[in-house]
C-alpha cells in the first residue's frame, strides 16, 4: 500500500513551498516511492549492521597550520545582500 | 570524415608530441564542432572559448619545450557540478544560476597545472538528479545517436559532447550511474572510480557517502591517463583516500587469459531489452576468447539496491541541499521574515525532481521514520557489500549490462519516478558498496543505438578493471558513430 504522508508537515521542516495541485501530486509520487523503497526491510534484520560509509574512515586530522584561503571579498562575492563585511538576512528575532 | 576533435585523447597527445597538428588546431576544431551541432545536441552550458585559447597556446608552448604531460592541450569539457574559478557553476538549477566560484575545484586544478585547456561546462540533470537529463533547468540534452533521445543522466551534458566529438574527454560526476549510464546511452566510455579515490574538493555535494567524480572518454586508454592526472589524495578533501598519485596505463596492455570474469546472473532477466542482453552476452564470448575464465556470479542482494539508493540518497540530499537558504550564494527571494525568505527561495529556485528528493530524504530522516527508512537501507547497504565480498572471493571482474535499455525518447519516463529510477539499478550497487565500475560500448541495437556493459571490481582494482575493458574493448573493435557526426 501506498504510504501515507502529512505533505504540509514535510514541506515546513524541509523549508519548501508548493501550489496545492503539487502537494497533490507529490503525495500520491512519495507514497509509491516509499512504498517501492520499504522493500529495503524484507532482509534489513536486526542481527545486520549498519553502513553509512562502503570505505570506513576515523576522524581525518590536519596539522593545525595557516593555508591560504578566501579573502572577506571573494567569499562575500556571490551574496544576495551584504553590509559591512556580513551577510545580511532579514530580520529573524522579533523585538519588542 | 574524421576531424582533430573526434580522435582519441592519447592519439592526439602522441600527434602533438610529433609535431602533426597543435593544440590550438585542435581547441579549433572542437569549437568548430560545437558550432556546428550543439545548438541542436544542447551539451554545453557554458564556453570559455577565450580562457581555452589562452590555456591551448601555452600548452603548445609547453610541448614545443618538451615538458608536457599526457593531459597537456586535450580539450575538456566540465559537468556544470564541479566548481570553475571566475566561471559560473550551476548545477543545472535556476537557484544557482548566477553562482560564480571563487575557487577551481581539485580535479580542474590538477588538469589545468598539467596544461588543460576547458572548453566549457556541460549541461546535466538538476543537482545531478536524474537519468535521463531531463532535470536541468535549463533544458534537456539531446542525445547525438538520435535527437529525440535522452542522453542519459545525470551527466549527459559530459557524455553528448565527447559522443558528438564536440570534447575530447569530459568530466562527469556518479553518485547512482550518472557517468556510467550516460556513458552507455552516449557510445562512450564512462569510468567510476572508487569512492574516494579523485578529490570531491569543489564538488557541488548531492549524496556524500556516494558521490564519486568520474571520467567520460573515447576509449578505455583515456579513462586511464585521465584518473592518472587526476586521482590521488587530496589535503582539501577530508574524504579522499590515502592513495599516491600513479599511472594507471602502466600494465594496460598486458593480457587477460587466466582472469576470472563473473556473469552477473541477476542482470539478465526480466526488464532487460533483448538487444541489451544480446550485445552483453556476445561480450563475454570475447572475453572467453581473450582467455578470461568465465562463471556465473550472484549478487542476490541486488534487487534491494535501488530501494536502499532511493532513501540513502535522498536523505543525504535533503541534508546538503539545505545550504540553498538564500543568504551566502545563489537566488533570494525576499519575504517578511528569514523562514518566509528561504521557504520562498526554495521553492522558486529548485525544479520538480529536486524537490521530490528533498521531501523524500526530509520524510525519511524525520522523527520516528529514521530507524524504519534510513536505518534499515544502510543494513541492505552492509549486505550489498558483503554479496560483492563473497562474488570477489571467485571472480576478478564482474560483468552486467550497465543499463537495461538503450536511448529512450525525451518525455518517456519523465512523469514516471519509480521508471526512471530502474535505469540506475546495475549502476547503484557499485555506488553503495564503493567499487570502482566502468561502461564501455558494447554494440548496437537494432535500432543501431549503442549499449553498455558495465565491469566492477574490488575496491581500489583499477589496474586489473581497466585491463579487463582495454582488453575487451581492443576485441570489439567497437567503430559505430552518431548520425549526427557520420555523415
Amino acid at each position: 500500500m501506498p504510504v501515507e504522508i502529512d505533505i504540509d508537515h514535510v514541506a515546513r521542516l524541509a523549508r519548501l513551498e508548493f501550489t496545492v495541485d503539487e502537494k497533490a501530486r507529490l503525495r500520491e509520487q512519495l507514497g509509491v516511492i516509499l512504498e517501492a523503497a520499504a522493500k529495503v526491510s524484507e532482509v534489513a534484520t536486526d542481527d545486520v549492521p549498519a553502513t553509512a560509509y562502503a570505505i570506513p574512515r576515523s576522524n581525518v586530522l590536519r596539522p593545525d597550520e595557516i593555508t591560504p584561503s578566501l579573502t572577506v571579498e571573494e567569499v562575500l562575492s556571490n551574496a544576495p545582500e551584504v553590509e559591512d563585511d556580513r551577510f545580511k538576512v532579514p530580520r529573524v528575532v522579533e523585538v519588542e | 570524415m574524421t576531424e582533430l576533435s573526434d580522435r582519441t585523447a592519447s592519439d592526439l597527445a602522441a600527434a602533438l608530441r610529433a609535431g602533426e597538428c597543435s593544440a590550438v588546431e585542435i581547441l579549433d576544431s572542437c569549437c568548430a564542432r560545437i558550432d556546428a551541432v550543439d545548438g541542436r545536441v544542447r551539451a554545453f552550458l557554458a564556453r570559455t572559448d577565450e580562457l581555452a585559447r589562452e590555456q591551448a597556446r601555452a600548452a603548445d608552448a609547453r610541448i614545443a619545450a618538451g615538458d608536457a604531460p599526457a593531459t597537456a592541450g586535450i580539450p575538456l569539457a566540465l559537468k556544470d557540478v564541479l566548481s570553475t574559478r571566475a566561471v559560473a557553476t550551476t548545477c543545472g538549477s535556476r537557484i544557482l544560476e548566477t553562482y560564480v566560484p571563487p575557487y577551481d575545484c581539485t580535479p580542474w586544478e590538477r588538469l589545468r597545472a598539467e596544461g588543460g585547456v576547458l572548453l566549457g561546462k556541460t549541461n546535466c540533470d538538476e543537482f545531478a538528479m536524474g537519468s535521463s537529463n531531463e532535470n536541468s533547468a535549463f533544458g534537456p540534452v539531446h542525445n547525438p545517436w538520435g535527437l529525440d533521445l535522452v542522453p542519459g543522466g545525470s551527466s549527459g551534458g559530459s557524455a553528448a559532447a565527447v559522443a558528438a566529438g564536440e570534447a575530447v574527454w569530459a568530466l562527469g560526476t556518479d553518485t547512482g550511474g550518472s557517468v556510467r549510464q550516460p556513458a552507455s546511452l552516449s557510445g562512450v566510455v564512462g569510468l567510476k572510480p572508487t569512492y574516494g579515490l579523485i578529490s570531491r574538493y569543489g564538488l557541488i555535494a548531492f549524496a556524500s557517502s556516494l558521490d564519486t567524480v568520474g571520467t567520460l572518454t573515447r576509449s578505455v586508454r583515456d579513462a586511464a591517463v585521465l584518473l592518472s592526472a587526476i586521482g590521488g589524495k587530496d589535503p582539501m578533501d577530508a574524504t579522499s583516500l590515502d592513495e599516491p598519485r600513479r599511472d594507471y596505463t602502466e600494465g594496460l596492455d598486458v593480457e587477460i587469459s587466466g582472469v576470472r570474469v563473473g556473469v552477473v546472473k541477476e542482470a539478465f532477466g526480466e526488464g532487460v531489452e533483448p538487444g541489451v542482453r544480446d550485445s552483453v552476452r556476445h561480450a563475454v564470448d570475447e572475453l572467453a576468447g581473450l582467455g578470461a575464465q568465465i562463471g556465473e556470479a550472484s549478487l542476490p542482494h541486488a534487487e534491494y539496491a535501488l530501494s536502499a539508493y532511493y532513501l540513502i540518497a535522498p536523505s543525504e540530499a535533503s541534508s546538503n541541499l539545505a545550504r540553498y537558504d538564500g543568504v551566502r550564494y545563489g537566488l533570494r527571494v525576499d519575504g517578511a521574515d528569514s523562514v518566509e525568505m528561504m521557504t520562498r527561495t526554495r521553492g522558486a529556485g529548485f525544479g520538480a525532481e529536486v524537490k521530490r528528493r528533498i521531501m523524500l530524504g526530509t520524510y525519511a530522516l524525520s522523527a520516528g521514520y529514521y530507524e524504519a527508512y534510513y536505518g534499515q537501507a544502510q543494513k541492505v547497504r552492509t549486505l550489498i557489500i558483503r554479496d560483492y565480498e563473497a562474488a570477489f572471493g571467485a571472480f576478478d571482474v564482474l560483468v552486467s549490462p550497465t543499463s537495461p535499455t538503450t536511448a529512450f525518447p525525451i518525455g518517456a519516463k519523465i512523469d514516471d519516478p519509480l521508471a526512471m529510477y530502474l535505469s540506475d539499478v546495475f549502476t547503484i550497487p557499485a555506488n553503495l558498496s564503493g567499487m570502482p565500475a566502468i561502461s564501455i560500448p558494447s554494440g548496437v541495437d537494432a535500432a543501431g543505438l549503442p549499449v553498455g556493459l558495465q565491469l566492477t571490481a574490488p575496491v581500489l582494482a583499477e589496474p586489473t578493471l581497466l585491463r579487463v575493458a582495454n582488453a575487451l574493448e581492443a576485441a570489439l573493435g567497437f567503430d559505430a558513430r552518431p548520425a549526427l557526426i557520420a555523415a
